[in-house]
This record gives C-alpha cells, structure tokens and sequence, in this order.
C-alpha cells in the first residue's frame, strides 16, 4: 500500500480498510489500521428513548489527529452521540467505531479520554487522588509525574492536594479535563469543556487542545461556543434534532456574506458574490457610470451560519 | 482484572473510611456491645439471685434460658445492623452514581461494568461480613464471660450470619441497578422486613400447628433466604437444648426457628449467583 493511497483513504469519508486486505497481510494489519482508521466514524446512528427520537441517522468523521467542533441546539443529540462514542449509552440502530474498534469495546476505550456534560468526583478525593485512580484503570504508567504535568496543564499545579468538594465549578471542571487526558488517550471526547471555566480557563484550555492537536490527537469538542469554536476546530460539524444538518472547516461555513457596494445611489448588495468577484462587480457598475464611495466583503460568523443553518436566525 | 477488583474495591473502602462510616459504625458498635454486655451480666444476675426452685423450676436450666434468649437478640440485632450497613454501602453504587455523574468517569475507563460491580459487591460484602462477625463475636462472648452460657453451635450463627449479610448486600447491589438511592433504600427495608414476616408467620403457625401457615413461611424465608439462613443459624444455636428448658426455649421468641436442612447452602450460593448475574445485566445494558 503506497503513502498516497493512505491519504486517499483518510481523505475519503466513511470508509474503513477493506477487510481482505487486512486477511491477507495480518502482520500490517495493525499499523495500517491506525494510520488508516478514523478516530471516530459514526454512519446511520440511531438512537430512541421510548419515544423521544435523541439521534435520528447522524453521520460523523473524525479523522486522526483531527479537532472536530460538535455544534447543535440543546436536545440536539450532541452528548447522546458522544455518550455513545465512548459507550456509555447502546445505539438503537448504526454503526461507531473508534480508532478501528467498535465504540464501547474494552479496546476502544482504552485508547479514549473523555470529560461528561455532567460529571463529579468524589468529594472526599483529593486531584491527585483522582488522577491517580483515572491512572489505574486506564493502564498509565505515567506516575507522579504524568499527574503534576496534568494539572499544571489545566492549570491546577497548587492543587494537587486540595480535596474536590474545596474545589469551585470551574476547578473541577479543569481536574475533568486533566482526567480526561490520563494515559495519553489517541481520542479525546470533550462535552462542553468550558462551560464553567473563565475567560483564561477558556484560553488554556484553547491553547491545550492546539497541543493535543499538535501531538497528533483526535478531539470531538462539543460546545456551544461558537466563537471558541471557531478559533480552534479544524471542521465543524452541526447536528439539529438528531441529524448532521451541516459540515466543513469554519471558514467555509462562514463564509458567503456577499459583497456591499456603496454608491452615489446608495448601498448595493451582491449576497452571493465574494471576495474575487469584487474587481468584476466594481468595473460593470464604473462602467455603467456609478460612482463608488466604498466595498465592503461580508465576512459572515460561525455564528451567522450556525443560526442560519438551525433555522433560528434571530436577526 | 484482580487489579481493577482491587483497585475499585479499595476504592470504596477508602470512601468508607473518608466518609466517616467505618468511624460512626465502630463507635455506634462499641455502644451496643456495651449495652449487651450490661443487661447480660443484670439478667444472669437476676437468676442466680432468684435461686433454684423445685418440680418444673428445678429441670429448668435458668442459664441456659437466659442465654440462648440473650444470643438470639444479639443475632436478630446483628442481622439487623448489618443490613442497614449493607443497605447504606450500597445505596448509591450504580444508579445513584450514575444519577450524580460519579459513575460516567470510571465506566469509561477500559475496565468492564461487570468487573465494577463485581468489585463494588466484594467491598461491601467484605465490609458487612466483618462487621457483623465482630459483633456477633462480641456477644458471644460477653455472654459467656457475663453468665458463663455457651451456645451449642457457635459457628452456624457465625456463618449464618455472614452468609445472610451477603445475601442482603447482593440484593441491594441488583437495586441499586435498577432504583435510584431512596427508593432503593425503602425496598431494602421493606424486603428485610417482609423476610423477618415471613419467619414469625412460621413461628406462629408452629406455635399454632397450622400448616398452611408454616407452608407460607417457608415458601417466604426461600424466597428471602437471608430469613432461612437466619432462622438456620438461629436454631443451631439451641437445638442441642434438651429437656424442659428445650421446650420452653423453642417456644421463646428465639427458639422457633426452622432449621432449613442440607439444601439451604447450595439454595443461597445458587441465589447469590442469580441475583449477581441479574444485575450484571441490567447494569451491562444500562445507559448512563
Ligand atoms: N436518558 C434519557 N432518557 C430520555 N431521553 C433522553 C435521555 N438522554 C437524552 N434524552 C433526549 O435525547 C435528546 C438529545 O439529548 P442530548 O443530551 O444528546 O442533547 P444535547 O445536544 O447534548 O443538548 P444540550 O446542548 O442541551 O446538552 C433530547 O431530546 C433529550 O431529551
Ligand atoms: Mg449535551
């Protein structure tokens, strides 16, 4: 197998190395799936509650060493897929796999981190304590050390011994993050990291999962803020009510603002033109004897398209 | 997978120990062995004070009467105390958990649901078998230092006991898969008190020879077999009594007690295993 059809095939969306491949050179078959696998592949995935339809076929890629952004409403199924990933919650219907191994095997979530919408530690443990227990049952070997590291990481260096029910929201909110980081995990599923940390927590955090993304590790944020979202996602991907409505890098989601020409005769709108349009679009109205004051290219938000796109556009 | 029993289990040993349980239980403990021991040494006092009498009085072993009774409160409170260890060590152990997000973190981890359960079942096991030991222990021999009454059968009561605790643990294991910690609690509770029903409808329906009575009893205490086992270790304890004072123990409100015969051990391994595998099911399929 040559290096450009690996690419090609991390490239392609939803598909996973052909089995007889594998059969027919087992002693590859290990190094081809992890450069070949996605982090995290999710195709047709369903899941009901009784009645309530929480994931109605989502599809999801995330590819190695990729940091995807989950966007969606509230009750858009944004937790329920990431509970599902890490095999919390048993789809109804669909297929997920984790680097290569089906979501909620011992295999797969040895290789996966992950921080709950709702979680807690026990009071009574200390951050060190509870790393150190995260440590055992993820099979780290990493020690003393690997828990200091966290915690500076988080932010959490001078409290290492201070017991979680001393700690504010956020503090254990941070301690959730560096649990979710124990034994070097190759995917991280993060549901909304920093809803109760502050403007600097937010930035370290930022700067933490550029990191991870530097150290080749897959993360599905899941979060609400856009604008941090946006800053940080390679991709985003956008469910409404249990189905990916939407999904490509921020830019190109963003993007599409139109142009606006001020003239003696007022401002023109040109919605669908971009930035290359603009010499074209200036020259025709020059040359139908306008006379141009200012152009301007809308560069629309995440968030303009993220409203547009959910259809809550609240302009 | 020892490792992960391991480290689980300790880990909720430790969280009895932070948590101040083990300290309330140890001190509360010490408190009713005090409290056996003082109304022991009073009643066998009594007796020799009141002397022996002739006819009846004088086939009538006072002792041996206070004893047993003495031992067969101190079983029947042992019993209790334990269940209520093993109902509050339990409590929150799966849907409670889960309910407050403490459980999500440690399933994730690459360790098997059964194997957490496992571990839980083990740390509370242990935690409630000692527990009960030290006290049933304790009472035995304050008992005989107090009133110098030895059972005929120590180690029945001892093993009832112990076996009767882990019933009651695995019972509150398989709630809390399915009720969140109050509920759990109450039906724990009502269950312990539908088994101890159970064996005094039997005690009552030997008094009154009534079979049907007997019947629905022992049909109950199977169901609950911590009951049988209780009611087992109970009967060890007096079954060597003879005579007059074997009468009037057995008609005492500790002396009625069934004995459940060969089958009742491999009953409550096969029950524990049932129970086990139950809730290892309903928390392997559980969404958290
Ligand atoms: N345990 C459950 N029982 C019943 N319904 C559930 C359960 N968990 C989630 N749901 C339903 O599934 C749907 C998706 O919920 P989910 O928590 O995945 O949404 P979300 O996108 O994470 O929302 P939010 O942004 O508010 O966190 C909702 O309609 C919710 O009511
Ligand atoms: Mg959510």
């Amino acid at each position: 197998m040559t290096k450009s059809t690996i690419e090609g095939r991390r490239k392609a969306p939803f598909v996973v190395p052909d089995r007889h491949e594998i059969r027919t050179d087992p002693t590859r078959a290990c190094v081809i799936l992890s450069l070949v696998a996605d982090a995290l592949l999710a195709a047709g995935l369903r899941k009901t509650y009784r009645a309530t339809v929480a994931l109605d076929g989502v599809d999801l890629r995330v590819g190695a060493g990729e940091l995807v952004g989950l966007l969606g409403p509230n009750g858009a199924g944004k937790s329920t897929l990431t509970k599902i990933a890490c095999g919390l919650v048993r789809p109804t219907a669909g297929k997920v796999t984790v680097l290569g191994h089906p979501a909620g095997s011992t295999a797969a979530r040895a290789r996966t981190g992950y921080l709950a919408e709702l979680f807690r530690f026990p009071g009574w443990a200390s951050a060190d304590e509870v790393l150190e227990l995260h440590q055992r049952l993820a099979r780290s070997g990493g020690g003393a050390e690997e828990r200091t590291e966290l915690l500076a990481l988080v932010g959490l260096a001078e409290a290492a011994r201070r017991r979680v029910e001393a700690m504010s929201k956020g503090m254990q909110q941070r301690l959730g993050i560096a649990q979710a980081l124990v034994g070097a995990p190759s995917l991280v599923l993060l549901d909304e990291p920093t809803s109760a940390l502050d403007p600097a927590g937010r930035r370290t955090v930022r700067e933490l999962l550029e990191g991870l993304r530097g150290r080749g590790v897959a993360v599905l944020l899941n979060s609400h803020l856009l604008s941090e979202v946006e800053l940080v996602c390679d991709r985003v991907v956008i469910v409404d009510g249990g189905r990916t409505i939407a999904e490509g890098a921020p830019h190109e989601l963003a993007a599409a603002g139109g142009v606006e020409i001020e003239t003696a005769a007022g401002l023109k709108r040109f919605p669908d033109a971009g930035r290359e349009q603009v010499p074209t679009l200036v020259a025709r109205l020059v040359g139908h004897g306008e006379e141009i004051y200012g152009v301007r290219v809308v560069t629309g938000t995440l968030e303009d398209a993220y409203l547009r796109l959910v259809g809550k556009d609240a302009r | 997978m020892l490792r992960d029993l391991t480290t689980i289990g300790g880990y909720a040993l430790r969280e009895a120990v932070r948590r101040k349980v083990l300290v309330v239980v140890v001190v509360l403990t010490i408190c009713f062995l005090a409290l056996y021991g003082f109304g022991s040494y009073h009643a066998f006092q009594e007796i020799t004070r009141g002397g022996g009498g002739d006819g009846l009085g004088a086939a009538l072993e006072e002792e041996v009467l206070t004893g047993s009774t003495l031992l067969g409160l101190a079983m029947f409170v042992t019993l209790f105390l334990g269940t209520v260890l093993a109902v509050f060590v339990t409590l929150n152990a799966v849907r409670g958990d889960a309910e407050r997000g403490l459980l999500q973190p440690l399933v994730v981890r690459p360790v098997g649901r059964s194997t957490l359960l496992l571990a839980r079942f083990l740390a509370a096991a242990a935690v409630c078998i000692a527990y009960v030991q030290i006290v049933y222990w304790g009472a035995v021999l304050l008992t005989d230092a107090t009133g110098g009454y030895r059972p005929g059968n120590a180690f029945a009561g001892a093993l009832a006991l112990a076996a009767a605790v882990t019933i009651i643990v695995a019972i509150a294991l398989l709630g809390t898969t399915l009720l969140s910690s109050t509920a759990n609690g109450i039906a724990i509770f009502m269950v312990f008190g539908a088994g101890l029903a159970a064996g005094l409808i039997g005690q009552i329906g030997a008094a009154l020879n009534s079979s049907t009575l007997e019947q629905i009893s022992a049909i109950a205490t199977w169901a609950l077999p911590f009951e049988a086992l209780y009611q087992d270790g109970l009967h060890a304890l007096t079954a060597d009594i003879d005579g007059v004072t074997g009468v009037i123990v057995q008609l005492g409100p500790f002396g009625g007690a069934q004995e459940a015969g060969p089958l009742l051990y491999p009953f409550a391994v096969a029950y524990l295993l049932g129970a086990g595998l139950l809730a290892d099911r309903t928390f392997r399929r559980a969404d958290l």
